[in-house]
């Protein structure tokens, strides 16, 4: 399985009025990779992930998954086909206890057969084991709160807890970090680096560079909806492009 | 409010555990009594109202009818609120089951305990089927595509002069009898009630209310929103449907009037006062609703502008609705303590 090409994208492009958010894409990712994804604010890396995983429609270019395109697929479809992703900000069911949220993923039909039985009991005890995967502790009082309640640090990790459930092939994280706490992202880090381990395909859009190359092998940096570097972290940092339009920036706004 | 010297007022919260959600367990015979005895006075009143007829006459057991009929156009119309929906032409339900039971019993000669159950099922598949195409429609576009159905209904009516035409189609089959449709729509009221309760409790429901929240969250979890959506429409459109199906025998007439703009207004106003998005104050909203707009006929038109005037009443002073003020209420209890001396403060 290792080293086969799981996700194949082809010349993607979308356009939002004037702007090309995505502009003719081309990459592939290989079966059990961690790839990350990293460019400056508005460079185009939510509407790729939008464009892979359906929620988006391409105007030219094509996705593949194990060989197959599922370009134009609804976005239910195609996460029912493996491909897990979160939402940079964050969406989680407001009005429902925290452990509830993580039933709709478990009631989807590509998980629902695999909980035996499919009843209630079933499905709340598998959410309640991977919230505490994510970091809600079993014992506190925190899966059993309505969801509007909680810090916002929670809410990005109920919405990896989301993915998660899906028991994806690819999972795919939007800015995960952004809005967590040192001490949040520091127990995040095991989290990332266990789906990387489980041999499962991660691509990750992240900022924050020291947590994210010690996920990733490979990364990719994006410039006005164009990939202009890919390579290893220590690769793509010399390349000069990337200097300037993304660590050149992010340098000046540090200083 | 009268005040006690030297005391002060104490508000308690009793029985939370049990109300949140299903998490806790509840602990002693006197806490289950204390949980379901609201539910039980409701079935008992509910289940004695029809044999009130000989203090109350035969105008309010009418009354009766007519509030539990208004009472499922409000559940009908909180169910599809829950899932996020907002329909401001709750009518066209009502009006596609009282034409569809009309005309199986004028054309087809069928007795109501047929075409009632028929009218509900096809006239909800019907609504459902008629409302797909735009329920990726949000929030208001939907409500207005829902407010302009009975109007189009209506004048399709006039216009083609099919189903009756403005005369509409009368004589047609009765109930056995009047305390039979009153257990009739009693018991469906019960059913639909408890119904939804439950189903919103379950996984399925969970979803409805998930799509509410976030429907894009919802499809990244892998689920057909869509399909769920349809499938809410249908559950929903149930009670509305056989409410007009059951109108229709009852009055043994169905005409325009089936669509008319009370049928989508009542639903939301009702529900507004009994708490909307609540289904037990949907039914509340209902029974306090109807009985009041019957006793107001005696005002003519004057009735809409009392009646408009609560609904502002309402929204302004609460918000929450009826039933979640006695909720809160009931799970609260006051008491007199007397009060720290003020040297106790110092200390
Ligand atoms: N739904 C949309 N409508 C209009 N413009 C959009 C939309 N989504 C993204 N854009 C534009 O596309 C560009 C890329 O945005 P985005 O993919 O969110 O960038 P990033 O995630 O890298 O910050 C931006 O200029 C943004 O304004
Ligand atoms: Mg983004």
């Amino acid at each position: 399985m290792q080293n086969e090409v799981i996700l194949k994208v082809q010349d993607l492009s979308r356009r939002f009025g004037g702007v090309r958010a995505v502009d003719g894409i081309s990459f592939e990712v290989k079966s059990g990779e961690a790839l990350g994804i990293i460019g400056p604010n508005g460079s185009g890396k939510s509407t790729l992930i939008n464009l892979i995983t359906g929620f988006v429609k391409p105007d030219k270019g094509a996705v593949f998954y194990k060989g197959n395109n599922i370009t134009g697929l609804k976005p239910h479809k195609i996460a029912s086909i493996g491909i897990a992703r979160s939402f940079q900000t964050v969406k989680p069911f407001y009005n429902l206890p925290v452990y509830k949220n993580l039933i709709i993923p478990l009631y989807s039909n590509r998980v629902k057969k695999q909980l035996k039985g499919g009843c209630m009991g079933d499905r709340d005890e598998a959410a309640m084991h991977l919230l505490e995967e994510v970091g809600f502790e079993r014992e506190s009082n925190l899966p059993y709160k309505i969801t509007g309640t909680l810090p916002h640090g929670y809410l990005k990790k109920l919405e990896l807890a989301r993915c998660l459930c899906l028991d994806p092939e690819i999972v795919i994280v939007d800015e995960l970090f952004s809005g967590m706490s040192m001490s949040e992202i520091a127990s995040a880090m095991p989290i990332m680096e266990k789906i990387v381990a489980e041999g499962k395909t991660l691509i990750m859009i992240e900022h924050r560079l020291r947590e994210l190359f010690r996920v990733v092998q490979g990364v990719m940096v994006l410039n006005f909806g164009k990939i202009i570097a890919r390579g290893t972290p220590e690769e793509v940092v010399k390349v000069e492009e990337v200097k300037e339009a993304y660590l050149g920036k992010e340098g000046e706004t540090v200083a | 409010m009268k005040i006690k010297k030297g005391y002060r007022k104490e508000r308690l919260d009793r029985g939370i555990k049990a109300r949140v959600d299903d998490v806790f367990a509840i602990s002693s015979y006197r806490e289950i009594m204390y949980l379901a005895m609201p539910r039980t006075l409701f079935i008992i009143f509910l289940l004695l109202l029809p044999l009130s007829g000989s203090i109350t006459g035969p105008y309010w057991q009418g009354v009766i009818i007519i509030t539990c009929i208004i009472a499922l156009l409000t559940l009908s119309w909180t169910f599809m609120y829950s899932v996020g929906l907002i329909s401001l032409g709750h009518a066209v339900f009502f009006g596609i089951g009282a034409y569809i039971a009309g005309w199986l019993s004028s054309s087809l000669n069928l007795s109501p305990l047929i075409t009632i159950p028929l009218a509900a099922l096809s006239g909800a598949v019907l609504g459902a089927l008629l409302l797909y195409p735009v329920l990726r429609l949000r929030g208001i576009y939907f409500a207005l595509i829902t407010f302009a159905l009975p109007l189009f209904m209506m004048r399709l009516i006039e216009a083609t002069g099919c189903l009756g035409g403005t005369a509409g189609l009368s004589g047609l089959h009765a109930f056995p009898s009047r305390l039979f449709a009153s257990y009739l729509v009693i018991f469906v009221l019960l059913f639909v009630l408890f119904g939804y309760l439950k189903i919103m409790d379950s996984d399925f429901g969970l979803v409805l209310r998930a799509i509410r929240d976030s429907d894009l969250s919802v499809h990244a979890a892998g689920i057909n929103v869509p399909l769920f959506k349809a499938q809410a429409l249908f559950i929903g459109a149930l009670p509305a449907t056989f409410a007009g199906a059951f109108l229709t025998h009852y009055y043994r007439f169905v005409g325009m009037t089936a669509f008319a703009l009370e049928y989508s207004i009542f639903p939301i106003t009702s529900a507004v006062i009994g708490g909307t998005g609540l289904f037990p104050g949907a039914v509340l909203g209902a029974f306090i609703l109807t009985p009041l707009s019957e006793s107001l006929r005696a005002f003519g038109t004057l009735r809409i502008a009392i009646y408009s005037l609560l609904l502002v009443l309402f929204i302004v002073r609460l918000p929450e609705g009826l039933f979640s003020f006695i909720q809160k209420k009931y799970f609260q209890f006051e008491r007199w303590v007397p009060l720290e001396r003020k040297d106790d403060n110092a200390k």
